[in-house]
């Protein structure tokens, strides 16, 4: 795998939940990603961002446009040190939320790319990565 | 203070979206809205989201608020011009939208809304 270009931005006011769709649109239709893709993986983007912010406290996302195997893809990873998720397999079922929301951030976001990791524990914070081949 | 504009066309409400709307606008929008049908006694509303190039589950949720407000307050909501592909996404990402109306775009939207109202 090759790293072609990679940067990072903050994700913690809910401004920057704007930023972060933004930068990821341009990232991906910079590669020639199909406006459906692409309206998947901003969708997935900010569910993530919105999470980041409102249970994780604020944090970053790292970018990255990557080459493997003769494709090129968008991978993203949302890190906080916030206080992590207790019960992975809760969070990640549909319609549960620990606050108001509808509880279809996470798993919404795991349905709409192609690659999904989460790594989280009480007290550790929350980090996840998400690609979307091209 | 940023604002999202509420249109009155006749008995109905028009609400275009246009911006990449982060969360306090929304809430506003909600806020202005409701205010709004109160004080016309607006019998339908219509949301124009033909230019949001995204609806995520934020959006979504608010969306569904406004159309059960509204229905509280005996108005209905349709909501036109849903890029095709922020309906495959809504579709992934699980957001059912149950009880909202769609409609092509504004003409159709109104032609269903006075369907609904008992107007010819
Ligand atoms: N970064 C994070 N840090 C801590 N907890 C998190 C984080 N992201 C998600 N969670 C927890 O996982 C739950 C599920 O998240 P998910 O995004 O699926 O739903 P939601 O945010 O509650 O609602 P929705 O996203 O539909 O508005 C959250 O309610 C929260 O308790
Ligand atoms: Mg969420």
């Amino acid at each position: 795998m090759t790293i072609r270009e990679h940067g990072s931005q903050p994700v913690r006011i809910e401004q920057d939940v704007v930023l972060a769709r933004q930068l990821t649109r341009k990232l991906a239709s910079d590669c020639g990603m199909r406006l459906v893709d692409l309206t998947k993986l901003v969708t997935a983007v900010s569910e993530l961002a919105r999470n980041t912010v409102v249970y994780g406290g604020g944090g970053d996302m790292d970018w990255e446009v990557i080459e493997e195997a003769g494709r090129t893809g968008v991978r993203l990873v949302f890190r906080d040190e916030g206080p992590g998720i207790a019960d992975i397999k809760l969070a990640l079922t549909d319609g549960w939320t620990s606050g108001s929301g509808l509880g279809l951030g996470l798993t919404g976001a795991r349905r709409l790319v192609d690659e999904f990791e989460l790594d989280t524990a009480p007290g550790r914070g929350t980090r996840v990565m998400i690609t979307r081949w091209i | 203070m940023e604002r999202i504009p509420i249109l009155q066309m006749g008995e109905f409400l028009l609400v275009t979206i246009q911006v990449d709307m982060h969360d306090q606008l929304a809430l506003r929008l909600q806020d202005d809205l409701t205010d709004r049908i109160e004080h016309t006694s607006a019998r339908g509303v219509l949301i124009d989201i033909s230019a949001l190039d995204m609806v995520d589950s934020f959006i979504g949720r608010m969306i569904a608020t406004i159309s059960g407000l509204s229905r509280i307050m005996d108005a209905e909501t349709v909501l036109v011009g849903m890029q095709p592909a922020v309906a495959i996404t809504l579709v992934e990402l699980g957001l059912t939208l149950p009880g909202v109306s769609t409609a092509l775009n504004v003409d159709r939207g109104m032609h269903l809304l006075r369907k609904r109202v008992g107007r010819p």
